[in-house]
C-alpha cells in the first residue's frame, strides 16, 4: 500500500491529493497527521492524478505534510451475532470497554438496492400498545415510519416505548419469545444527555442485550454522521436477513445527518438545491430509507422508525419533506397537544401509515378496525374545524350535533391519544376505547363504518361522562 | 437491454469518476451510445462529448471504479427489445428483468455488471402468420399473429426502419424471438421481436384529436375530470395525498387494453404490491388476471439515478410498440418529479448551467417530448392506436408553483390536483374538485351520451354548480356558523355534503366501491339530485329544513357505493326518500 504525502488543499471536511496510480470510487482512505492521529475517510471523485476525499472526523490538525493511505476498498462494516449487546462509535468501534468484535463477515456499508421483485409484502401487524399508532397508523413489520417531531418535544419517550413494547400478537406466546425485535439504535449528533436517556432506559428494561448500539454525539464529528446509519443498517440487515432476527432500528436525528449532508456539498462547491440541501439528498436518503423491508424467503425483517426534529416546525422543510416523500408514511408529534400534557403528543391528522390497510382487518387485528379508524379521522377532522368557529361564535351558536363533535375531538386526545409512556394498550382495548367514543356520535353519523359492525359494537346507552382513565 | 453489438467502435480508458458519472478518455463515441463501463462491464450512456473527454452516465453503482479502467463502446444507442414476453414482466429502467436478475445474481440484492435481454431469447413462441408468399408488406404492416398472453395477441410487424417488400417465405410454427419467421424478397429478416432507441419515438402517420374516454371506473374522474383515450394526464400533490394509490386504481381499472406502469424512483413495496396484487386481481372488461395486459418498470428510488432517468423512455417505448398493433395504451409514470430530479443530479455533476431551482434548462422541453409521445394515432400500417400518459408529480413541500409541476401544467390537458386538507380528513381520493380540469369534457361528452345517458353533461353541470355555490357558502359559515344562513343555503350545503361524501369520495380498497363503472358513476349522482330536488319540493311547501335533513332515508346516500346490488338499492332509496319527504308536506 502506497503512502503519499501530496496534500494538495484542505477544505471543509474535504481534502485533495495527488496520486500516481488510480484510485477507486468510494475507496477508503487513512489521513496519518503529523501528530500521528490516524483518521478516516472517503474518496468522493477520482480522477487521474488527483481524487477528493473526504474525512470523517474532521480535518482539524491535518496539514500538507500528513500522509495519506489508501486502503483499496470501499468502507466495510465488520458483522457477527455477537454485537448484540454492544455499544459503538458512529464509525462503528466499540466503545463499552468490552472485547474486541471479531466479524463473521464484513459488509459493505453501502447496501446494494434491494430488488424489487425479491421483496416480500410488509403485512404483519406489530402491536405497539400505543392508541394513536395502533388505532390510526398502524404498523407492520419492514416499514419505515418516521417519527416527524420538533425541538423539545418528546419524541425520544415515544421511541422508547415503541422498542419497549412493541410485539407481534400471534407470536407471543413463542417459547423462544420470538416476537421480540432486536434494536438497532443509530444516534446521530444527539446530546450526551440524550444519549444517556436511551441507554439507562435500554439498561433498565435489559433491552441492551438485544440492542447494538451506534453513537454518534453532537461533539463527535459532523461528517462521521453520514456512515452512522449505513454502518446501523447494514448491522440490521445482516441480522434480519441471515440470521433471522426481526429488527427495529431507530435513527436519531435524521436532521443532524441531512445538515452533514449539506455541509459536505457546500465544502464542495455543488450547486445547490432547495434551502441549501444537496439535489441528490431524495436519493441519498432514500438509500437509507429503503434498507427496511422484507425480503421473500427470509425469516426476519426490517422496521425502521427514524426520528427527525423539522426546523420551525415546518413539515415542508426539506428534511420532513423528503422523507415524507420515501418512507411509508409519519408519525407527527404536535407541540399544541404536548403543551396540554397529552402523551404522546401525536397529532393522527397529519399522520399516517400507508401500509396499514393490508396489516389490519380480520384475522389480522380486528374486523372493524380499518371502519373504526376511518371514523375516528373524520370525526376528530369534523371536531378540529369546528374548534376555529367555536373561537369566533361560541358553542351556543352551533347546533346540537355540532357540539357532539367538539366534545367528541376532546375526549378523542384525552382518553384515546394521552395514554401516557407506560400504559400498553392491547389492540382490543384501543379500539373498545374507540367505540366508546365513537358513541357519542348519533347512529347516522357513522357513515363509515359498517352498518353491521354498528349493530355489534355501538354502545346504545352511552352516559354523557364515561369516568376518564 | 439489447444483446446484439455490430460496429463496435474504439474503446478508452476511465479518466474520472464520481458517482453516477464518469468521463473517458480516448473514446471513440456518439452521443447516447450504451458503453460498458470499468473492469465489471457497468452498462452507462454517453451525455457529452467534449474534445478528447466522453462523459458517461453510468447506470449501475460505480464503487470502487477507478480511473485507467478501459470503457468499451458497443456503437448502439440505449434501445430496447421489443416482443413477446413484455407483458406480465417486471424490468429495471434498462429493462433488464428483475426476475432473471435475481436468478443470474443469485442474491435478493441488485448487484452491477450483470446485464440481461430485455425478452427471452430462448422461448420459443407459436407464430401465426398472416401474410402469404408473394404479399407486398410495407413498414408497419402485420405479418403474423404470436398470443402473448391470455389477453393479448402480438402482433409482428415489418419493423418502421425496414424497407418493405415482397414475402419471399412464411414460417408457421414455434420459434425463437430471434429465428426469422418472414424473409422478404430484398434479403430483409423479420422476426418477433425489434429493437428501438428508446429516446426516439416510433413513427406515425398522423395524430387525431381524441374522442373516445379512457373510462376509469373513478367516479371523480370520470364524472367531472375525464381523461381521453390518447390524452395526458398530472398528478400532483404532497406526500400521502393519494397519487401511487391513483394511479394504481388506473392501472387496474381504466378500459385500455395495455398497461404500462413505470415506477420512477418511488418506493420499492409499492412495486411489490403490484406484482402481488395483479395476477390475482381480474381485468374487469375481459375477467383475465390484470397481470396479462401489464408491463412494470421498477426503478426505485434506491436504485441507480441514471436507470431512473432512462426509465420513463422505456415505458413510453413499449407503449408505443402496443400502440402500433392498434391497441390502447396507457402509461402511468410515478413520479415524474424523480425522473426531473434524476436529470438535475446528472446536469450538476456535469456542472451544466442550471436554470430554474437548480433543474437543468432542458427540462421543459423533456418533458414535453414525453407528454407529445402521447396522443391518438393513426399508425402507419393504417390501425388507430392510441397513449394515454399519466404523471404523478412530487412538488416539494406540496407547492404547485414549482418547475415541474408549472412545466407538466404546461403540457397535459388533464389536470388532478391533490389536496393534503383532503387527505388529512381522509377524504380519498383527494382530488380537489375547485383546482382540477379536464380539457377533454366537451369533446367526451358524446360518448358518455352516447353509451350512458344522454343527460351526463347536464348532471354534470349540476354538480359543479352545488360544488361551486358550496365553496362560496363554506366562507361565510366559517365566520357565522351554519345556522345563521337561510334555508335554502343550508339545504344546499346538505346535498353538497352527500355529493362530497357520497359521490366524490371512493375507497380504493373496498371491493364493491374501488371500482365504479359508469353507469353506477352516473346513477349515484342523479340519486343526489333526486334527494336535492324533493328536498326543496318540501322546503318550498314550508317543511323547515330541519326536518327535511333528517329524514331516515338520506343517510343511506353514503351507502350506495359499497352496495353488493347498488341498482336495487338506488330505486329502493330513491322511492324511500320520496316517500319520507312528501309525507312530511
Ligand atoms: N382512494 C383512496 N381510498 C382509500 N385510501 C386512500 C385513497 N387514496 C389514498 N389513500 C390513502 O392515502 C395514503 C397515501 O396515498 P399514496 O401512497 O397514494 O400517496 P402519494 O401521493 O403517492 O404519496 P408519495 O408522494 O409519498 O408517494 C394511502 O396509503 C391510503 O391510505
Ligand atoms: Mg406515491
Amino acid at each position: 500500500m502506497k503512502e503519499y504525502q501530496t496534500i494538495s488543499e484542505i477544505s471543509g471536511p474535504l481534502v485533495f491529493a495527488e496520486v500516481d496510480e488510480p484510485i477507486g470510487y468510494d475507496e477508503i482512505v487513512e489521513i496519518e497527521t503529523p501528530e500521528g492521529e490516524t483518521k478516516r475517510g472517503q474518496v468522493l471523485e477520482s480522477s487521474e492524478g488527483v481524487v477528493a476525499i473526504q474525512v470523517f472526523e474532521g480535518t482539524t490538525g491535518i496539514d500538507k505534510n500528513a500522509s495519506v493511505r489508501f486502503l483499496g476498498e470501499t468502507m466495510k462494516m465488520p458483522v457477527t451475532e455477537d454485537l448484540l449487546g454492544r455499544v459503538l462509535d458512529g464509525s462503528g468501534q466499540p466503545i463499552d470497554g468490552g472485547p474486541d468484535i471479531v466479524p463473521d463477515e464484513r459488509h459493505d456499508i453501502v447496501g446494494a438496492a434491494i430488488n424489487p421483485y425479491s421483496r416480500e409484502y410488509p403485512e404483519e401487524f406489530i402491536q405497539t400498545g400505543v392508541s394513536a399508532v395502533d388505532g390510526m397508523n398502524t404498523l407492520v413489520r419492514g416499514q419505515k415510519l418516521p417519527i416527524f417531531s420538533g425541538s423539545g418535544l418528546p419524541h425520544n419517550d415515544l421511541a422508547l416505548q415503541v422498542a419497549r413494547q412493541a410485539t407481534v400478537p400471534e407470536e407471543a406466546d413463542d417459547e423462544d419469545g420470538g416476537s421480540e425485535f432486536a434494536v438497532i439504535f443509530g444516534a446521530m449528533g444527539i446530546t450526551a444527555e440524550e444519549a444517556n436517556e436511551f441507554m439507562d432506559d435500554f439498561e433498565r428494561t435489559g433491552a441492551l442485550e438485544r440492542s447494538v448500539v451506534f453513537m454518534n454525539l453532537a461533539d463527535d464529528p459532523a461528517v462521521e454522521r453520514t456512515v452512522t446509519p449505513r454502518m446501523a443498517l447494514t448491522t440490521a440487515e445482516y441480522l434480519a436477513f441471515e440470521k433471522d432476527y426481526h429488527v427495529l432500528v431507530i435513527l436519531t436525528d435524521m436532521t443532524n445527518y441531512c445538515e452533514a449532508l449539506r455541509e459536505i456539498g457546500a465544502a464542495r462547491e455543488e450547486v445547490p438545491g432547495r434551502r441549501g440541501y444537496p439535489g441528490y439528498m431524495y436519493t441519498d436518503l432514500a438509500q437509507l430509507y429503503e434498507r427496511a423491508g422484507r425480503i421473500k424467503g427470509r425469516e426476519g425483517s426490517v422496521t425502521q422508525i427514524p426520528i427527525l426534529t423539522m426546523p420551525g416546525d415546518d413539515d415542508t422543510h426539506p428534511i420532513p419533506d423528503l422523507t415524507g416523500y420515501i418512507t411509508e408514511g409519519q408519525i407527527m408529534m404536535d407541540r399544541d397537544l404536548n403543551s396540554q400534557g397529552v402523551q404522546p403528543p401525536v397529532n393522527v391528522l397529519p399522520s399516517l401509515s400507508r401500509l396499514m390497510d393490508d396489516g389490519i382487518g380480520e384475522g389480522l387485528t380486528r374486523e372493524d378496525h380499518a371502519d373504526v379508524s376511518d371514523q375516528m379521522y373524520a370525526a376528530y377532522a369534523e371536531g378540529e374545524d369546528l374548534r376555529d368557529l367555536v373561537n369566533i361564535v361560541g358553542r351556543e351558536a352551533l347546533s346540537d350535533l355540532d357540539n357532539k363533535y367538539l366534545d367528541f375531538a376532546d375526549r378523542f386526545e384525552d382518553e384515546f391519544v394521552d395514554q401516557g409512556y407506560d400504559t400498553n394498550r392491547t389492540i382490543e382495548e384501543t379500539l373498545e376505547i374507540g367505540w366508546d367514543l365513537l358513541s357519542m356520535l348519533p347512529k347516522d353519523e357513522l357513515n363509515r363504518v359498517d352498518e353491521e359492525l354498528i349493530e355489534a359494537h355501538y354502545r346504545e346507552e352511552e352516559t354523557e361522562e364515561v369516568a376518564a382513565d | 437491454m439489447s444483446q446484439t453489438q455490430e460496429s463496435v467502435r474504439e474503446d478508452g480508458i476511465i479518466a474520472s469518476v464520481s458517482g453516477p458519472v464518469v468521463t473517458a478518455r480516448d473514446l471513440d463515441a456518439r452521443m447516447n451510445d450504451v458503453v460498458y463501463v470499468g473492469d465489471e462491464g457497468l452498462m452507462g450512456e454517453v451525455i457529452e462529448i467534449e474534445g478528447d473527454i466522453t462523459t458517461i452516465q453510468v447506470y449501475e453503482e460505480t464503487s470502487g471504479v477507478g480511473p485507467g479502467e478501459p470503457v468499451e463502446n458497443t456503437g448502439d444507442p440505449l434501445t430496447v427489445d421489443l416482443g413477446p414476453g413484455l407483458l406480465d414482466t417486471i424490468y429495471d429502467g434498462v429493462q433488464r428483468p428483475l426476475d432473471v436478475l435475481e436468478t443470474k445474481m443469485g442474491s435478493p440484492y441488485l448487484d452491477r455488471g450483470v446485464d440481461a435481454p430485455g425478452i427471452e431469447l430462448e422461448k420459443e413462441w407459436e407464430f401465426d402468420p398472416t401474410v402469404e408468399v408473394g404479399d407486398v408488406v410495407e413498414p408497419g404492416d402485420v405479418v403474423g399473429v404470436v398470443e402473448e398472453t391470455v389477453t393479448i395477441d402480438l402482433k409482428v410487424m415489418v419493423p418502421p426502419d425496414f424497407e418493405g417488400g415482397e414475402v419471399d417465405s412464411v414460417e408457421s410454427g414455434s420459434f425463437t424471438v430471434t429465428e426469422p419467421v418472414v424473409t422478404l424478397d430484398n434479403g430483409e429478416e423479420i422476426t418477433m421481436r425489434q429493437e428501438w432507441p428508446v429516446r426516439e419515438a416510433r413513427p406515425s402517420a398522423t395524430k387525431k384529436t381524441p374522442r373516445k374516454p379512457l373510462v376509469s371506473g373513478q367516479r371523480i374522474l370520470d364524472g367531472l375530470f375525464p381523461i381521453a383515450k390518447g390524452g395526458t394526464a398530472a398528478i400532483p400533490g404532497p406526500f400521502g395525498s393519494g397519487k401511487t394509490v391513483t394511479q394504481h386504481s388506473l392501472a387496474k381499472f381504466a378500459d385500455a387494453d395495455i398497461i404500462v406502469y413505470v415506477g420512477c424512483g418511488e418506493r420499492g413495496n409499492e412495486m411489490t404490491e403490484v406484482i402481488d396484487d395483479f395476477p390475482e386481481l381480474e381485468d374487469p372488461s375481459t375477467g383475465n388476471p390484470l397481470m396479462a395486459r401489464t408491463s412494470l418498470i421498477a426503478n426505485t428510488s434506491n436504485m441507480p439515478v441514471a436507470a431512473r432517468e432512462s426509465c420513463v423512455y422505456t415505458g413510453i417505448t413499449i407503449a408505443e410498440f402496443y400502440r402500433d398493433m392498434g391497441y390502447d395504451v396507457a402509461l402511468m409514470a410515478d413520479s415524474t418529479s424523480r425522473w426531473a430530479e434524476a436529470m438535475r443530479e446528472i446536469s450538476s455533476r456535469l456542472e451544466e448551467m442550471p436554470g430554474e431551482e437548480g433543474y437543468p434548462a432542458y427540462l421543459s422541453a423533456r418533458l414535453s417530448e414525453f407528454y407529445e409521445r402521447a396522443g391518438a394515432f393513426e399508425n402507419i400500417n393504417g390501425t388507430e392506436g392510441s397513449i394515454s400518459a399519466i404523471g404523478a408529480v412530487s412538488p416539494p413541500g406540496g407547492d404547485f408553483s414549482e418547475p415541474v409541476t408549472q412545466n407538466t401544467l404546461r403540457i397535459v390537458k388533464t389536470f388532478w390536483a391533490l389536496d393534503a386538507d383532503l387527505a388529512e380528513r381522509r377524504h380519498f381520493p383527494a382530488i380537489n374538485w375547485n383546482e382540477s380540469y379536464s380539457l377533454y369534457k366537451e369533446q367526451l361528452d358524446p360518448w358518455f351520451q352516447e353509451n350512458v345517458d344522454d343527460d351526463w353533461p347536464v348532471e354534470r353541470q349540476w354538480a359543479v354548480d352545488v360544488l361551486d355555490e358550496e365553496g362560496e357558502l363554506q366562507e361565510i359559515v366559517q365566520l357565522v356558523g351554519k345556522d345563521a344562513l337561510p334555508e335554502d343555503q343550508q339545504l344546499t350545503l346538505e346535498v353538497a355534503s352527500y355529493l362530497k361524501e357520497a359521490y366524490l369520495q371512493q375507497n380504493a380498497f373496498n371491493p364493491n366501491d374501488m371500482y365504479c363503472p359508469p353507469e353506477k358513476t352516473f346513477a349515484m349522482l342523479t340519486t343526489i339530485h333526486h334527494f336535492n330536488d324533493e328536498a326543496f319540493k318540501a322546503l318550498e311547501a314550508g317543511v323547515p329544513v330541519e326536518e327535511i335533513i333528517s329524514i331516515d332515508a338520506a343517510p343511506r346516500l353514503n351507502r350506495i357505493a359499497v352496495q353488493d346490488d347498488w341498482k336495487e338499492f338506488i330505486a329502493e332509496l330513491e322511492a324511500d326518500i320520496q316517500e319520507q319527504l312528501r309525507e312530511l308536506y
